[in-house]
């Protein structure tokens, strides 16, 4: 194999406070290309810290991290958050849509601020609200749609820059049972294609659809066998 | 690829900010008022000043403007009434006219006839009413240049009459008229008490003083000779546009070169001090109100873009996500705020204008405007939304992206 897309090296971040807080010790995960990972663990377990970790959102107290083999951490702020913009997209529980724009307009966010060339931008939009299977409601806003079609719309806007990795935060809290299987299958199709996704969950069903599991206890990331 | 920042596009941003004014246009509506009343007040005070500067320009009356009159200043002195003898020369004429600047002077006393009637006819008839209680007034023959006298018929009289103390008279067209005089080529007589006077014109109109008009009026010499005139009660002079300030000044010199102070000089106020007396009246009462309610527009675009700020944490923790910088997050805000005191700064000014329109239509003045007012207005406008929403947008771009993330939309 090659490069991997997420190297990360006894990667430790701590909350200094009166009780300092050690929400990752010693991580060591390295991601390749394709890969699609599910990290499960209780909450407070690091989980979150993680993902803001990988997404660029969070410096690491101690250890080193390489993204498509650049070493972020050597990064000065503005160059993190060029890199964010894109090779970075997220996924997040809440949705996190701009609830006055319509769906396009929403995908089209994503290519705002990383030098997306402005001509191209809404037909990469439209492609990418295909890829999920919501070409068809571009033109609405977020409350018009219910909550699986809008974490859809939100992962168009994620791989609208097509970035080396997708992060999901919980993909499916916010969903009930039936919606979140479209949410899940749009995931495979994107693994399909050769997307590197990382999903952050605590549902074993989510787990059970990546092919790769991973869990956090106490900070410490612990390796899972998969059965498939 | 290659290239680790993207390049920072203007155009986007600002994209973005109307976008996100557009959003919601009610509370930006309601956001831009205060900076509309304020840029509003100042463009409709600065507008209303300079229309009634105008105004006062357009009444300017130049034989208002240019009339100077001397008189004795106190009638009643610390023992009564003091005699004013000698305090205006006879020859106040021939001094004031020696003065650059000076069109016209002349002397204006009114004569103490011990009550003489005035008649026509030496006839006491007792049917009808021939014998009036005319003014008699005796004035140098400038007088009457001064006061733009015109005749209907006749002469003026002149030094010479004056110098030999002639009895001729000038009346004035109603006197004519209750004297029963309409011409003076047969030298009609009329009498002031016992005194003959010869009538040697009759004055139409005047332009000044028009109680003349009512009046006979003798030459000064004549009044001292027959009715023992001792002095001068007033001295009048047409100056040159623009000349009444220093001849004001010159005058009781001239007149009175001992004692100048003790002669009461009227003259008119000079008119571009009257203007700007105005203009400085108006715009110090209406621009600090301007300033306060811009003042109070400003807070209001602060404390509304402060509140959006953070009612838009999560979209701010997105769009961090997405990649937008620090930066670009400081100057999406500052737009909007900027954007919103320019539309204020626009609305303001036309509602400006409207206001001094419509207060000039309705006194029937004509509007006038610096041109500059209008154009400065939204540059005005945007600088104060710029300040407004300076504390907003540092606080939009010092959020950390994960606190703004967790905080949801």
């Amino acid at each position: 194999m090659s490069l991997p897309v997420v190297l990360l090296e006894s990667v430790s971040r701590t909350f200094e406070g009166t009780q300092p807080v050690h929400a990752l010790r010693s991580v060591d995960l390295a991601i390749y290309e394709g890969e699609y990972v599910a990290v499960t663990g209780p909450s407070g377990s690091g989980k979150s810290t993680l993902l803001n970790v990988l997404g660029l959102l969070d410096e690491p107290t101690s250890g080193s991290y390489l993204l498509d083999g650049v070493d972020v951490r050597a990064a000065v702020d503005s160059e993190r958050t060029a890199l964010r913009g894109r090779k970075i997209g997220f996924v997040f529980q809440a949705f996190h849509l701009l609830r006055h724009r319509t769906v396009i307009e929403n995908v089209m966010t994503a290519l705002l601020y990383n030098g997306f060339p402005r001509k191209e931008r809404r037909t990469a939009a439209q492609t990418a609200l295909a890829r999920v299977g919501m070409g068809h409601r571009m033109e609405q806003t977020p409350d018009t749609l219910s909550g699986g079609e809008r974490q859809r719309v939100a992962i168009a806007r994620a791989i609208v820059a097509e970035p080396s990795l997708l992060l999901a935060d919980e993909p499916t809290g916010n969903l009930d049972t039936k919606t979140s299987e479209s949410v899940l299958e749009a995931f495979d199709d994107l693994r399909r294609d050769g997307l590197t996704l990382i999903v952050v969950t605590h549902d074993a069903t989510v787990g059970a659809h990546a092919e790769r599991q991973v869990e956090m206890l106490d900070g410490i990331l612990t390796e899972l066998e998969t059965s498939t | 690829m290659s290239n680790p920042k993207p390049r920072f596009a203007v155009r986007d941003l600002v994209a973005e900010a109307v976008t996100s004014m557009l959003a919601r246009p009610g509370r930006t509506i309601l956001t831009i008022l205060g900076t509309v009343l304020g840029i509003g007040a100042i463009v409709a005070t600065l507008g209303i000043a300079k229309t009634a500067g105008n105004q006062i320009v357009t009444r300017f009356d130049p034989l208002i403007a240019t009339s100077v009159t001397v008189s004795n200043r106190s009638e009643f002195g610390f023992f009564g009434p003091q005699p004013n003898v000698n305090l205006l020369p006879w020859d106040a004429q021939e001094r004031l006219e020696r003065l650059n600047g000076v069109v016209a002077a002349g002397t204006l006393t009114n004569v103490d006839t011990a009550g003489s009637l005035t008649r026509s006819v030496p006839l006491r008839d007792p049917l009808a009413r021939n014998e009036f209680a005319l003014n008699v007034v005796a004035a140098s023959p400038g007088t009457l240049e001064v006061f733009v006298a015109e005749l209907k018929t006749g002469r003026f009289f002149d030094e010479g009459h004056s110098d030999r103390a002639d009895p001729v008279a000038l009346i004035g067209r109603s006197a004519a008229q209750r004297l029963n005089i309409d011409r003076v080529d047969h030298q009609p007589a009329i009498f002031i008490g016992e005194h003959p006077f010869i009538v040697v014109g009759i004055i139409d109109d005047l332009a000044k003083e028009p109680r003349l008009l009512d009046a006979v009026i003798i030459p000064n010499g004549t009044a001292r000779k027959l009715f023992g005139l001792n002095g001068i009660d007033e001295v009048h002079i047409r100056a040159e546009l623009g000349a009444a300030q220093l001849i004001a000044e010159q005058a009781p010199i001239a007149l009175n070169p001992n004692e100048p102070g003790r002669l009461r000089v009227q003259a008119p106020a000079d008119p571009t001090s009257v203007i700007s007396g105005v203009e400085e009246d108006v715009d110090a009462l209406f621009l600090v109100l301007g300033g306060v309610s811009l003042l109070i527009g400003a807070i209001g675009i602060a404390n509304v873009t402060l509140v959006s700020v953070l009612e838009r944490v999560g979209e701010i923790g997105l769009r961090r996500s997405l990649g937008a910088a620090r930066r670009h997050i400081a100057y999406q805000f500052l737009i909007e705020s900027a954007g919103m005191g320019f539309i204020g700064g626009v609305v303001g000014a036309s509602v400006g204008v409207l206001v001094v329109v419509g207060v000039a239509a309705s006194r029937t003045w004509t509007p006038v405007l610096e041109p500059w007012v209008p154009l400065a207005a939204p540059a005005l406008g945007t600088v104060v939304g710029l300040l407004a929403g300076l504390y907003p947008s540092l606080r939009a771009a010092r959020l950390e992206p994960v606190d703004a993330l967790r905080a949801g939309m």
